[in-house]
């Protein structure tokens, strides 16, 4: 494997689309996660095509967390985090990246509980733009209010977006992480239970932004609501224990098709 | 249903009593801070005026005024600050920031409470042999100042250390998944959020510089001069050791000289307290989470 560092171009680089075929997003094979001496996930294989939202359920303690850390490197703020085996992103190993940056910058991250940035509303959402180097206040404008378009919250927030984002309700801040995940322009968005702090009809109003979203990008939602997954998913994996028990598509899943007595138990509530 | 049973009775009584006590204990605290005060004002306050805090020592120091003093305090405290603060605030950042728990950042944990604990004295004589000798400071303002922000870096750096802890790992966290680096972190999230109480140990360094004799009475505060420093390699005289002089050294100094001294050094002190305090609840008034 050619060490390559990488930069932003060659993340934008579209490769030979035909619209037919999909573009493989993300290649995961035989990845294992432990901290220190205690397994959190092993022997994960699959693949993220591109504009696909793949799902992950699975009850807690199950390593779905810990997969979405290793997507974007978080293992270097975290000596106790041991990432082996392989994760191809855009076709790339990120194991060898040299700018883990700019590998973060493609990916937007939404967190179970929102984390508000002690910044107004706006700057929240002009501080990744602001991290790429733009600092004309128009373009910055632009890109705050498209953002929070995309989140289904400017028009809630267009009058103060001056004020603290720490003020806004939990779903308007939930609503917030999502524009400034957008704000990254990400290739891929990954989503750990966001709706966990959401009430229902802020989560209804998410979900639709995804759906919508799922054009532009690609993304993993990680939920331990199972009929989120079955509404939104186009293939889902069943995570447990540790282990990566089945991926497949989320209709077929939910309709029985299932290879492991455990995924349909699962999905079925008998457990978990 | 409601009604009062002797254990409730007697539940009530007991916690009544520990208000009582608690509370007594507190204006305990403050009957040492108005006696000094009220000593200092009732005997110093009648010296005070214009001329006395800008005229120069006069009658071998048993009259006049202490401006001489008052000007190397506060060349003294800015020295010394120059000094202490960039270098706290960094080795703060460092540890809190970049280094990770290892026996190396453990050492140097270790020492940085060691250095606290490390009597004024000590200090002085380690400023002596550092600063006005092998460095060839001679005494002087700059070695007085170097001896005395040696003394109060453990200050800078523990109170910015538990300011910077404070701003939650959650923001940190989020900027990285950003693709922010750790320096863009610290920049633009963390230590916006962490300045008050950076200030906040910044001004109680100053309250501490200020008052403190014995780091600089062998390092570059001098006795009596008969000019003012130019450089920060002149010695300057200085309200500590002032006080200490017109006290106990000189003979034929009247009574309301020491008290006016001492009211003066004190009120600096306060001064700086009360910024300190009332920036803070500026602050705090914008703060953020």
């Amino acid at each position: 494997m050619v060490n390559i560092g990488l930069d932003v171009a060659s993340m934008n680089e579209p490769a030979v689309n035909i619209s037919s075929v999909p573009n493989t997003k993300l290649e995961v094979s035989d990845l294992t996660i432990s901290y220190g001496n205690t397994p959190a996930l092993s022997n994960v294989n699959f693949s993220v095509e591109e504009h696909e939202i793949f799902g992950i359920i699975g009850p807690a303690n199950a390593g779905k967390t810990s997969f979405l850390k290793s997507l974007n490197r978080m293992d270097t703020f975290d000596s106790n985090m041991t990432v082996n085996g392989q994760i191809l992103f855009n076709g790339l190993n990120i194991q060898n990246l040299k700018n883990i940056y700019a590998l973060r910058s493609r990916i937007g991250v939404v967190f179970p509980l929102p984390v508000g940035l002690p910044l107004t509303i706006y700057e929240n959402v002009a501080l990744s733009p602001r991290l790429r180097g733009i600092k004309k206040r128009s373009e910055l404008d632009v890109i705050v209010e498209q953002c929070l378009t995309r989140a289904a919250l400017w028009d809630e927030v267009k009058d103060r977006l001056n004020s603290l984002g720490s003020l806004l309700s939990g779903g308007q801040q939930q609503r917030l992480t999502i524009a400034r995940a957008l704000s990254q322009a990400p290739d891929l968005l990954m989503l750990d239970e966001f709706s966990i702090a959401v009430d229902p009809v802020t989560t209804m109003r998410i979900e639709d932004v995804l759906k919508e979203l799922k054009k532009d990008m690609t993304i993993i939602l990680v939920t331990n609501l199972v009929q989120q997954a079955r509404r939104l998913a186009d293939r889902t994996a069943f995570f447990l224990e540790g282990e990566c028990v089945e991926v497949g598509v989320t209709e077929e899943l939910f309709t029985g098709e299932v290879n492991d007595q455990r995924t349909r138990d699962y999905i079925e509530g008998k457990f978990g | 249903m409601f009604a009062e049973s002797s254990l409730n009775v007697r539940n009530k009584r007991i916690q009544n009593l520990f208000r009582i006590l608690f509370m007594m204990m507190t204006i305990l605290l403050i009957i040492p801070v108005i006696i000094i005060l009220g000593t200092l004002i009732a005997k110093g306050g009648s010296i005070i005026s214009f001329d006395f805090l800008f005229t120069d020592p006069t009658n071998g120091m048993t009259a006049g005024g202490i401006f001489p003093a008052l000007l190397g305090t506060i060349w003294i405290v800015a020295v010394a600050l120059l000094a202490s603060v960039p270098l706290g605030i960094a080795a703060a950042i460092y540890l809190n920031e970049y280094a990770g728990d290892n026996w190396f950042t453990r050492i140097i944990q270790l020492a940085i409470i060691n250095l606290a604990g490390v009597p004024s004295i000590v200090h002085a004589l380690f400023g002596v042999g550092a600063f006005v000798i092998f460095f060839g400071f001679g005494t002087s303002i700059l070695a007085a100042s170097l001896t005395l922000a040696i003394m109060t870096l453990p200050v800078v750096i523990v109170s910015t250390r538990e300011s910077l802890r404070a701003v939650p790992q959650a923001f940190r966290e989020a900027c990285w998944n950003m693709g922010a680096t750790r320096w863009q972190t610290i920049r633009r999230v963390v230590l916006p959020n962490a300045v008050s109480g950076i200030l906040t140990g910044i001004i109680l360094e100053v309250s501490r510089t200020t008052g403190e004799t014995a780091p600089i009475m062998f390092t570059g505060a001098a006795f009596f001069l008969p000019f003012l420093p130019q450089s920060v390699f002149d010695q300057t005289m200085a309200l500590s050791l002032h006080l200490f002089v017109v006290a106990t050294q000189v003979p034929g100094v009247p009574d309301n000289l020491p008290f006016g001294v001492a009211l003066v050094l004190i009120a600096m002190v306060l001064l700086m307290n009360s910024i300190s305090i009332a920036f803070r609840m500026y602050l705090r008034g914008k703060k953020k989470w």
